[in-house]
């Protein structure tokens, strides 16, 4: 698969703990190529969350490579992995966590500040991406002042900022209502629909519904992996 | 890059007002101890050094030795061991820059109604120069005066405020002993000496008039006391050598005779003054620098709670694409700012209370813009220095620990 923007062959991790090495992840394969929108289940232990750590550089394989956007990853340093999150990657959590004390606009620019983007730039583009995402009115607002729903949004937007190849949610509707979370998956679906590549963690099989292709974790291995409404 | 990141500790400064204010006070107090402590320590330096420049720099004294007469022994220069001879051949050796024979004691002034007692000097004109005193009105007199033994005085402020009041004493007439004095001239003002004398209380006139008309002796020629000054600090030991040897050798004293004249370096107790003024001033500042680590370790432990308190907001920043000197320079410049702003608010108070302790005790203070380049320098270097720990740790956090965070 040549325009794959994620490939791994053989990932493993494994944990240190008192019990002694315990893997985590055994050996995964998987590519995902551009523009597809893929969910990734499976029940807590499973190893998604490892998985998703791994893809997001904020962690080191035990064993294995990382191809991401055709470059391996697993041997790079903390601070290749930290440009490589600020320009590759966009990511969007559970819990929002956005910061408390910035404007919204503040918190969508802030991935541009470590970018080294000038202050002019990063306004604008900020502006453009609350637009975006319905909240422009609120570009000034802390994010105590807007719902949860709200701050998912201001979150994504801050995803998209820098225009990355490819956003990794992980959970994104776990702390919200179902109704807020149908419009998020409905957010997601049109930015896949202008061609972005995403990769959604989640346990709960309706959301996961929205997504393109489902791959389910057990026990740190794939055990499926199919296109939504193909049976398992 | 650095703008947004003041903006951003401007911010987390502004998020716990209490704190921060609190954090503040430490370096408040530690800049502010410092900068009224150096003051007063330079204050005193100053007004010491002020006292020495008014006695002259590099004097030492030869006084004649006592004499015994039926079994009362006179104190020193009471003896008619020195003479003026003496004086001129000191005044021929390496080193020296002058030489005045003087001859003092105290006697009553009296102008028209007004009486007053104070010292009376009898010396050369090198006196003056000796002791760097200027004359603000009329003028000195010369070595003319001292050959033909004239009868003229200049007189000290003291003395031409309580005998000629507002009236120019210049060209009046005072007596001293009963015998007429022309006023030439007026000396500067000079204060009090280490000893506190007002030496402002003084009359000088000619050493051959003092001699005849003052004071009288039984011996002529002979002197009580001579006033040299050496060239240079450094010349001060070596030419008071010299002066021993030449006045042994003038005076016929054989190897295992005592010297019949005593010598006494004046500048020596004034270094001492400043000696010790200079390390009481070394001693406060020393003591006022204990606070400023002291603040420096509140900021130190505010900046470990800090951090712990926003774990999850640096795995953020870490997550969306911040590398290790961002979150470290984001929290070290918090710590440099606190410490800067504490050492701006140290530096004012400290200055206010300096003057108002001028104000209200008359104490000399000097503050000196080194003085406060000095707090500032310090202040950063504390902050940098404690404030490094906590950055270093915050950015060595795991990103996924971090963001775990609760």
């Amino acid at each position: 698969m040549a325009d794959a923007v994620i490939r791994v062959a053989g990932l493993g991790k494994s944990y240190q703990t008192a019990a002694g090495e315990f893997p985590a992840l055994r050996g995964v394969d998987l590519a995902i190529a551009a523009g597809e929108y893929i969910a990734i289940m499976g029940p807590s232990g499973s190893g998604k969350s490892t998985f998703m750590n791994l893809l997001g550089c904020l962690d080191t394989p035990s064993a294995g490579d990382y191809w991401l956007a055709g470059e391996n990853v697993a041997t790079l340093d903390k601070d290749a992995l930290a440009v490589l999150r600020n320009r590759t990657l966009g990511f969007v959590f559970q819990g929002f966590n956005l910061l408390p004390r910035m404007s919204l606009q503040d918190n969508v620019a802030l991935p541009l500040v470590y970018a080294g983007v000038d202050k002019a730039t990063r306004r604008a583009r900020a502006r453009v991406l609350l637009e975006r995402v319905g909240l422009g009115k609120y570009a000034e607002s802390l994010p105590n002042r807007i719902s949860g729903g709200q701050q998912q949004r201001v979150a994504i937007a801050r995803a998209l900022v820098n225009a990355p190849r490819l956003i990794l949610a992980d959970e994104p509707t776990g702390n919200l209502d179902s109704h807020t979370s149908e419009e998020i998956m409905r957010l997601f679906g049109e930015l896949n629909g202008d061609g972005i590549t995403i990769v959604l963690v989640t346990h709960e099989p309706d959301i996961a519904e929205h997504a393109k292709r489902q791959v389910r974790f057990l026990d740190g291995r794939i055990i499926s992996d199919h296109l939504t409404g193909a049976a398992p | 890059m650095i703008r947004p990141m003041l903006g951003e500790a401007w911010l987390a400064m502004g998020a716990n007002r209490l704190r921060t204010a609190l954090t503040m006070l430490g370096m408040v107090i530690g800049v502010g101890a410092v900068v009224i402590m150096l003051a007063i320590g330079q204050g005193a330096q100053y007004a010491v050094q002020q006292t020495i420049s008014t006695m002259g720099s590099n004097l030492f004294i030869v006084l004649a030795g006592s004499f015994t007469t039926s079994g009362v022994r006179s104190g020193s220069g009471g003896g008619p061991t020195l003479t003026v001879g003496d004086a001129e051949a000191i005044a021929e050796l390496d080193g020296v820059a002058n030489v005045a024979p003087t001859h003092q004691g105290s006697r009553q002034l009296v102008y028209g109604a007004q009486n007053w007692s104070s010292q009376v000097i009898g010396t050369t004109p090198a006196y003056l120069d000796a002791r760097a005193w200027s004359i603000v009105n009329g003028a000195g007199f010369g070595d003319s005066d001292v050959r033909s033994a004239t009868r003229v005085a200049v007189i000290g402020k003291t003395v031409a405020e309580n005998l000629f009041g507002d009236e120019d004493p210049v060209g009046k007439t005072l007596r001293i002993q009963q015998s007429p004095f022309l006023v030439v001239g007026v000396l500067g003002a000079k204060g009090q000496n280490l000893d506190g004398r007002d030496q402002d209380d003084t009359v000088i006139i000619p050493l051959s008039t003092a001699q005849r008309k003052v004071f009288g002796t039984p011996f002529l020629g002979s002197v009580r006391m001579i006033m040299v000054q050496a060239d240079s600090a450094e010349a001060m030991e070596r030419t008071m050598a010299a002066t021993t040897a030449l006045l042994r050798q003038r005076h016929r004293l054989r190897e295992d005779m005592p010297d019949d004249f005593f010598m006494r370096n004046l500048s020596a107790a004034a270094e001492s003054e400043a000696a010790t003024t200079r390390t009481m001033s070394i001693l406060l500042g020393a003591i006022a620098s204990i606070s400023l680590v002291v603040g420096g370790i509140g900021i130190m432990n505010i900046m470990l709670v800090s951090v712990t308190e926003r774990t999850r907001e640096i795995g953020i920043r870490m997550a969306i694409g911040a590398r290790q000197r961002d979150i470290l320079s984001q929290f070290l410049l918090e710590a440099v700012m606190i410490s800067f702003a504490g050492c701006l608010l140290g530096l004012l108070l400290g200055i206010a209370i300096a003057l108002a302790i001028n104000l209200f005790t008359g104490m000399v203070v000097v503050i000196s813009g080194t003085a406060a380049l000095l707090a500032f320098a310090v202040a950063a270097g504390v902050g940098i220095f404690f404030g490094w720990y906590p950055a270093q740790k915050a950015a060595r956090l795991d990103p996924i620990e971090a963001l775990r965070y609760q």
